[in-house]
């Protein structure tokens, strides 16, 4: 028996795979074909205080082995979820992970004190959505400003804190750094690339906000070289994120250093990604000779 | 409800200078499909997204779609052989056209006419004005003919039936009979005109939409499209739609 759990920041998870916030809304679409008690834990779709509307359309475009989007954090608010989504998702036997964001320090402190109070098992901070004019990215891309952040919600935080970063910066190590000294219990990495897509027929962007976030197996190689450089830098559980389509795509993330993995786009493409990466994980384990999932991370011997 | 299906390949052939006409086995899906669903399609393994068809018709076992060269994702459909495997979702969508319902006037553009034949079939007395670029490209014309009390056509380059837009013949069918419906599928600015016309005759009018689309399922909310509100509020083309009544939804361009 091969043991697949992990642990993040004291919270058991059956098994190393998650779904990424935004790619697999609250659930309810993907229960229609499997158990979501298979997976590891369910990241829902970025949560704010009141209801947001997100982007004019188009909102996407696809992109060599990727896309880039521009939803800007449409949802119903932080009290339906609460009322509506939650009953729902714990019908099933996996973790929660409330993704929230805000557009000042004092909303990001206002919905976490309400989502931690709430029936979930993690808060995700969402620092990272290129998508907002306000808030986002824009507290992710300094570490002033994600201190400042991280200690402020920390204060009010009654969950294990995760915070998710954004690749949109020069210096990751910095970054994360910043977090871990404010108290985050868990980093998430990566949210979208910043990215643009021009239709040279109209001469205009394909996405009516300009510019949005790019995801998908382009980006993978980039998310394994962050992955690797954060775990080298501080002293906390990653999750890795950024185009995992297969097994050997997340044993070679957890390899790097993630704890565990988050399937994000590729959903799109094939649904049942999540379930076939989880056997894919466990086959390599076997072939390999370990017998527990948490043996291989980090476990990259580099030169 | 919807599923993953592998479906197989029966048919597919060039229609018209830039229209295919698939025919899919696909026991589950077919079953229970309804008029205005679409299913979305695995196209290779080099594209990240599938590409979302509608339903032309369907017999309960197969399915039949009709589509537009456009890109790299229906060109590798064109490619596909009798027997080929097909990685499908669906049937997809939860705004669909009403079905056994009389008199409903029918108007699709280009490859907009395929969801509309599947409704042809499920309601009665239905008439129906189909509008092409060019003769080249018409297409359904004759499955129309069929199970049409009138059929009218426009080109915009008047190499077939009317020159210009479905405008015209659109009014000529409005003043000469009573319709209950119209439903409606095509390019935007067909679509305002139409819902316009509807409007002005008060004839309840449906129509289907596109947008950009990625999960296909209501999971990602790429696909969203503006609904009529006093604030600015979005819907999205697959989970809610892609049928929505004229009036619930703003057409942009
Ligand atoms: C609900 C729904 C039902 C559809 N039904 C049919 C159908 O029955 N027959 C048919 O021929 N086409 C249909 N389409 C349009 C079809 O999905 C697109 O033509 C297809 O995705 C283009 O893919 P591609 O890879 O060939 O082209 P791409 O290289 O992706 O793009 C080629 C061109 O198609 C446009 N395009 C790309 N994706 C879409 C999209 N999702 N919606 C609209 N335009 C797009 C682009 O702007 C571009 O100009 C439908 C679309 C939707 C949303
Ligand atoms: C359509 C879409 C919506 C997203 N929404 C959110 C969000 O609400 N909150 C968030 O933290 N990340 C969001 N993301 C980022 C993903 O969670 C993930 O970090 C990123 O897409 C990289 O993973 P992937 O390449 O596997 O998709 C979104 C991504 C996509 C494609």
């Amino acid at each position: 028996m091969i043991d697949m759990s992990v642990e993040i920041a004291g919270v058991k998870l059956k098994n190393p795979v998650l779904t990424a916030s935004g790619t697999f809304g609250f659930g309810r679409e993907y229960a229609e074909l499997y158990d979501l008690s298979k997976l590891g834990a369910i990241a829902v779709k970025g949560l704010t205080s009141e209801p947001r509307n997100g982007n004019p359309p188009p909102r996407i475009a696809e992109t060599p082995m990727g896309m880039i989007n521009s939803v800007g954090l449409q949802n119903p608010g932080i009290k339906s979820f609460i009322e509506n989504e939650i009953p729902f998702l714990r019908k099933f036997d996996t973790k929660i992970i409330a993704n929230v964001s805000g557009n000042t320090v004092s909303d990001y402190v206002s919905i976490t004190e309400i989502a931690s109070s709430s029936d979930i098992d993690f808060i995700e901070l969402n620092i990272s959505c290129p998508n907002v004019k306000a808030g986002g990215m824009a507290f992710g891309t300094g570490a002033a400003s994600v201190g400042n952040l991280v200690a402020e919600v920390r204060k009010v935080c009654k969950k294990p804190l995760i915070v998710k970063l954004s690749p949109n910066v020069t210096d990751i190590c910095e970054i994360a750094r910043a977090a871990e000294a404010s108290g985050a219990d868990a980093l998430s990495l990566i949210n979208t690339i910043l990215a643009m897509k021009i239709d040279i027929n109209t001469r205009r962007p394909v996405l009516k906000n300009n510019v949005g976030g790019l995801s998908g197996r382009a980006v993978f190689p980039i998310a394994v070289r962050m992955i690797w450089q954060v775990k080298n830098c501080v002293n906390l559980p990653v999750i890795g994120m950024g185009g995992v389509s297969t097994g050997a795509d997340a044993v070679e993330m957890m390899l790097a250093g993630a704890d565990a993995v988050a399937v994000g786009s590729v959903m799109f493409s094939d649904p049942y990604t999540p379930i076939k990466v989880i056997d894919g994980i466990h086959g390599y384990l076997e072939k390999h000779g370990f017998n527990k999932a948490s043996d291989i991370i980090g476990a990259v011997n580099v030169y | 409800m919807y599923i993953q299906e592998d479906g197989t390949v029966l048919s597919n052939i060039k229609i018209s200078e830039t229209y295919y006409d698939m025919t899919v086995y696909s026991p589950k899906i077919a079953g229970c499909a309804k008029p205005g669903q679409f299913v979305n399609i695995k196209c290779g393994d080099d594209l990240l997204l599938r590409r979302p068809i509608s339903i032309c018709d369907c017999d309960g076992e197969n399915f039949r779609l009709v589509y537009e060269n456009r890109g790299a994702g229906t060109s590798m459909l064109t490619r596909l052989i009798t027997g080929d495997n097909l990685d499908i979702l669906g049937p997809l969508g939860n705004g669909v056209f009403p079905t056994g319902v009389s008199r409903v006037l029918l108007v699709g553009g280009g490859c907009g006419a395929a969801p509309l034949l599947f409704a042809a079939k499920k309601n009665n007395e239905c008439s129906a004005v189909l509008g092409f670029r060019t003769c080249k490209n018409a297409v359904l014309t004759d499955d129309f003919y069929s199970v049409c009390e009138n059929l009218l056509i426009a080109t915009d380059d008047g190499t077939m039936g009317a020159s210009g837009t479905v405008e015209r013949p659109v009014n000529l069918l409005l003043e000469k009979h009573k319709f209950s419906y119209i439903f409606a599928c095509g390019p935007r600015p067909m679509l305002k005109a139409v819902s316009i016309i509807a409007k002005r005759h008060s004839i309840p009018c449906y129509i289907s939409t596109e947008e950009r689309m990625a999960c296909g399922v209501g999971a990602c909310l790429c696909c969203a499209i503006k609904t009529k509100s006093d604030k600015e509020t979005y819907s999205h083309v697959c989970k809610d739609g892609p049928v929505f009544e004229a009036g619930q939804i703003v057409l942009e361009d």
